[in-house]
Order: structure tokens, then C-alpha cells, then sequence
């Protein structure tokens, strides 16, 4: 029972160094967020814009809701980029710096390692989607009286396990292929940006399209945040967007940590578990 | 019981070939380390001399969980490194050729989260980091510099730092002072001969500097192509070969001078040269 206790303060306290080190990351490479941070912003706006574009073309649209729809489809794009990518950067970035061998051989459990990652992932992903929610809002002088902000969180959390699953994936790309890897995590990326509806209702989608939908979490974190902030839709009435979140979640997690752990015992087998250059 | 007991162990590699077969290139099996072994007492230093690619590296890999290997076995205190790799990780540390640092964080910021995965508290480091700095010979004053501003001298310092915060009982020292200038490894191989009295650390230093091994360790270890040829006191060594100097006898064990680089086919040997 002592025995337990022990392991688990040090599985804590090594955690709390994952979310340390990369806290220390965001502070020395601060310009390099602001740029990240303007550049998100100028894309965002990008395609946020599109909905005035269309009713200046001609088209007969709400501005407001299209505008509102496309919003929350880009900043959630954007919250889940980042949290793909600080996972993917378990691997990348420490192989770039030349501390991966470090990082994997110290006493450390690889859950705890990823969910570290995992963890700090979601809370920098989530004020950094507020800001820039909030910013560009304000530029577009939306109008979010109804919104239930409170409900689109809850079913952002569920989503974010889900996401932090699916980003362990993709974290052993690098791992497998050191120079491939990054690129591969950028097309499963890509996938999901094609077959969640992020811009689109997935109903305009071929079939198939919409078949693999299904089993994409980011489908059911935009409709329901989608549903939460145009129509003030409660958790309750969200509910069947949370449930198949809860379910992919409680699979994608384990699978995440089975197919990394696969992954981790294949570069310590061919050698890949090593510095770039 | 040994620190460390090596048996029999083997690791491969597959490397592509640079002529295409068809579309693909053909993949060959090259043996990084064929068959070594040895034993390690508790306190003892042991340097394993060897040219780029004689598989320093993988044996330091190897006992450092980094690596998986095709055969045999290796135990430090009795606790098998491939199937006991969370207790092996909390006895071993490791010092390599290059710094290996978060290169825009600080010194103290890199040894900070590096001692929490070893379990070690904010409030354990906060006084122990600056000590340790001290210790090796680091300017404390200069601790939250980026790691970038330093010199390559002062990051080796650093990564000493690394390593002895978590007070390891076995120390894999792999070319510590390998581009360093003289003045800094003298300094850093004074350090070690103090960390090694004062620690009661056991020590595995691969290097290819011979006046270093024979300065630090009680047993001389000469690894070629994968083959430990013998480990024994320098002395004896030289004796064994009737040699007046470990770089006689090297060349008298190996059939090579010791500067010369290997042929191709063995510096492909390993990724880990």
C-alpha cells in the first residue's frame, strides 16, 4: 500500500514536471507564440469573412449564424491543431533539441508522459481558443446574447479526451519515421478537417464520407458546441452529441497508449529512439 | 552481486543499401555489438576504449533502456534491464557526447523538470540545483541563461548536473570530454574522479580518449567492431600485448591505429557511432 502510494507521488510529481518543462517552452519561445497566435488569427478571419463575401455576392444568408457557424468551425480547427500538435511534439521537438533520450529513459510511465502532454495540451489550447474566439468575435461585432458558453465547455472537455487520444496516435508517427513522421500526423489531421464538418454540414459529404464521420470526435465537438452557442441548447439537450464523444473517448485513449507503447518498442528494437542529426 | 552483468549480448541493425534493387532498396542485417560480455563490481570504473562505430554507444544505449537487444542478457544490481526497466531507469544516468538541452531554457529550468521525472519536488531542487551547479564548476550566477549562451564546456558541466541530481548508482559516461577544449575536460574529468570517490558511483566510460581511460579507470576494455577483444587494468593490458602504451596495445589487439577511422562497412555500423 506505502509501496503505491510512493509510485504514485512520483508518477505526480514527474507529470507535474511535463506540464513544468512545457510551461518553461511557452515563456522562451513567447515571440514565437505571438506570431503563431496572429497568424492563426489572420487565417481565422479568413474564413470567417467568407460568410460576408457571400452576401455581398449576391447570396441570401443569415451573416450573423453563417458567420458565428463558420467561427466556431475555425477556432475549434484551430484548438484541435494544437493540441495535435503539442502531442506530436512528445516525440518531434525533443528528437530536434536531442533530449529525447533523456526524456525516455527516465523513470517516468509513458501514460503519465502523455497525459502530461495530454493535459497541458487542452488547458494552453483552450485559453488560446478563448483569446482568439473573443477577438474575432469582437471584430465581427457578433451577436452571442443566447449563447450557452458553459455547455459548449462541457462538450469541448468531453471532446478534448477523445482528442488527446487520437493525438497519442499520431505522436508515434515521429517515433516510427523520423523524417516522415511529422507529415503523417499532418494528413490524419487533414483527414479529420475533410470528414467533421468543420466548414459544412457533413450531410453535404458522399456517403462514405459521412459513414467515416461517425467515428470522428471533432463531428459531434462542432455540432454540439455549433448547438450550444447559436441556438443556448443546454448539456441535456446535447446529450447525443456528448454520449458517442464519452464512447470514443473511453476507446481512443487506451488505443492511444497501446498503439504509442507498440510504436516505443519498435524504435527501441530498430534503433530510432535517438536525436536528429 | 555485480553492478553490472553482461552476457552474450547481441544487437543488429538493418540498413538500406545505397543501390536500389527495382523500386526498393535492399536491407541488410549489420551487427553493432556480436557476443560481449562482462562484469562490473560495485565502485568500479571501467573504460571501454573503441574507434567510431565499434558499438560504444549501443552497449551505453542498451544499459540505458534506449534500446531493445536481438540476445543475451544484461543486469544492473541484479535488475534485468530489458525486463525491469523502471528499476533500472531509477539506478542509471547517463552522460553523452552531446549536451542534449532544451536549448532556449535555462539551466536551471532543464535540470528543474529533468529531477521531476525522477520524483524530485520543487521544493527538494530549488536549493539542490544551485549546490549542484556550484559543484561542477558552473558560474551559479549565470543558472538562467539560456543554455544556448553557453559554452560547449559549460553545457557538458550542465549535463554532469543532469546526471548527478538523481544520484545515480551507476554512471554511463559516453565520450564525456569529446570536443572539449583542454582546459574544460581537464575540469570535467576531474569532476568525474571526484563524483566517482565521493558518489560510490560505478562508472562505464566509453571513450575514445586513451590517455582519459587510463587516468580514470581501474579496467580497460578495448570494443572493435562490435567484439569485446579484453578488459583488464591498463597495466596488465599493455603487459598482455607487450605494449609500452595503451595505443600500442590497441593497435596490437585490433591490428589498427587508433586515430585511423574504419572502412566504410563498419563506420555503417552503426547508427550510433
Amino acid at each position: 500500500m506505502r509501496g503505491a502510494a510512493v509510485t504514485l507521488r512520483h508518477e505526480l510529481i514527474g507529470l507535474s514536471g511535463v506540464l513544468e518543462r512545457n510551461a518553461y517552452l511557452v515563456k522562451r519561445y513567447a515571440w514565437w507564440e505571438l506570431a503563431f497566435f496572429v497568424w492563426s488569427l489572420a487565417n481565422t478571419l479568413t474564413i470567417v469573412f467568407i460568410a460576408k463575401g457571400v452576401e455581398a455576392a449576391g447570396g441570401k444568408i443569415d451573416v450573423n449564424r453563417a458567420t458565428t457557424t463558420l467561427l466556431i468551425g475555425a477556432v475549434i480547427w484551430s484548438y484541435l491543431g494544437v493540441v495535435f500538435e503539442i502531442l506530436t511534439e512528445t516525440v518531434a521537438w525533443e528528437r530536434w533539441e536531442g533530449t529525447i533520450e533523456y526524456t525516455f529513459m527516465a523513470p517516468l510511465a509513458r501514460p503519465i508522459h502523455l497525459i502530461g502532454m495530454g493535459v497541458f495540451a487542452v488547458v494552453y489550447g483552450v485559453i488560446r481558443t478563448a483569446v482568439l474566439f473573443a477577438v474575432i468575435a469582437g471584430f465581427f461585432s457578433l451577436s452571442l446574447g443566447g449563447a450557452n458558453f458553459a455547455a459548449a465547455l462541457v462538450v469541448l472537455a468531453v471532446a478534448s479526451v477523445s482528442f488527446i487520444g487520437i493525438g497519442m496516435m499520431t505522436a508515434v508517427l515521429p517515433l516510427i519515421s523520423p523524417e516522415k513522421g511529422m507529415q503523417m500526423g499532418f494528413i490524419a489531421q487533414g483527414i479529420l478537417l475533410v470528414i467533421s464538418g468543420v466548414y459544412y454540414p457533413v450531410s453535404v459529404l458522399p456517403q462514405w464520407m459521412q459513414w467515416l464521420s461517425t467515428i470522428s470526435p471533432a463531428t459531434y465537438a462542432l455540432r454540439g458546441i455549433r448547438h450550444a452557442i447559436l441556438n443556448g441548447e443546454g448539456v441535456a439537450a446535447l446529450w447525443g452529441d456528448i454520449w458517442p464523444l464519452i464512447v470514443i473517448g473511453v476507446v481512443a485513449i487506451p488505443l492511444g497508449l497501446f498503439i504509442f507503447g507498440v510504436g516505443e518498442r519498435h524504435a527501441k528494437r530498430h534503433g530510432k529512439l535517438k536525436r536528429s542529426g | 552481486m555485480f553492478a553490472v552483468e553482461v552476457h552474450n549480448l547481441r544487437k543488429e541493425f538493418l540498413r538500406r543499401d545505397a543501390d536500389r534493387s527495382g523500386l526498393r532498396r535492399r536491407r541488410r542485417r549489420v551487427a553493432a555489438l556480436e557476443g560481449v560480455s562482462f562484469t562490473m563490481e560495485r565502485g568500479e570504473c571501467v573504460a571501454i576504449l573503441g574507434q567510431n562505430g565499434s558499438g560504444k554507444s549501443t552497449l551505453v544505449r542498451l544499459l540505458s533502456t534506449l534500446l531493445l537487444p536481438d540476445g543475451g542478457t544484461a543486469c544492473i544490481f541484479g535488475h534485468d534491464v530489458f525486463a525491469e526497466q523502471r528499476t533500472v531507469q531509477r539506478l542509471v544516468n547517463r552522460v553523452s557526447v552531446e549536451a542534449s538541452f532544451f536549448k532556449k531554457m535555462s539551466s536551471e529550468e532543464n535540470l528543474s523538470y529533468a529531477a521531476r521525472f525522477y520524483g524530485m519536488t520543487a521544493g527538494e531542487t530549488r536549493d539542490r540545483i544551485p549546490e549542484i551547479l556550484e559543484r561542477v564548476g558552473f558560474p551559479v550566477r549565470r543558472r538562467h541563461e539560456g543554455m544556448e549562451h553557453l559554452s560547449r564546456g559549460m553545457q557538458q558541466k550542465v549535463s554532469l548536473a543532469r546526471a548527478l541530481l538523481t544520484s545515480p548508482v551507476l554512471l554511463l559516461l559516453d565520450e564525456p570530454t569529446t570536443g572539449l577544449d583542454p582546459r574544460s575536460k581537464l575540469e570535467v574529468q576531474q569532476f568525474i574522479r571526484e563524483i566517482w570517490v565521493s558518489h560510490d558511483a560505478t562508472i562505464l566510460l566509453c571513450t575514445h580518449d586513451l590517455a582519459e581511460a587510463e587516468a580514470l579507470a581501474d579496467r580497460v576494455g578495448i570494443l572493435d567492431r562490435g567484439r569485446l577483444l579484453c578488459l583488464e587494468p591498463a597495466d596488465e593490458l599493455k603487459a598482455r600485448y607487450r605494449a609500452e602504451t595503451l595505443e600500442e596495445a590497441f593497435f596490437a589487439a585490433t591490428g589498427r591505429e587508433f586515430e585511423q577511422e574504419q572502412e566504410d562497412e563498419d563506420a555503417e555500423r552503426g547508427v550510433f557511432a
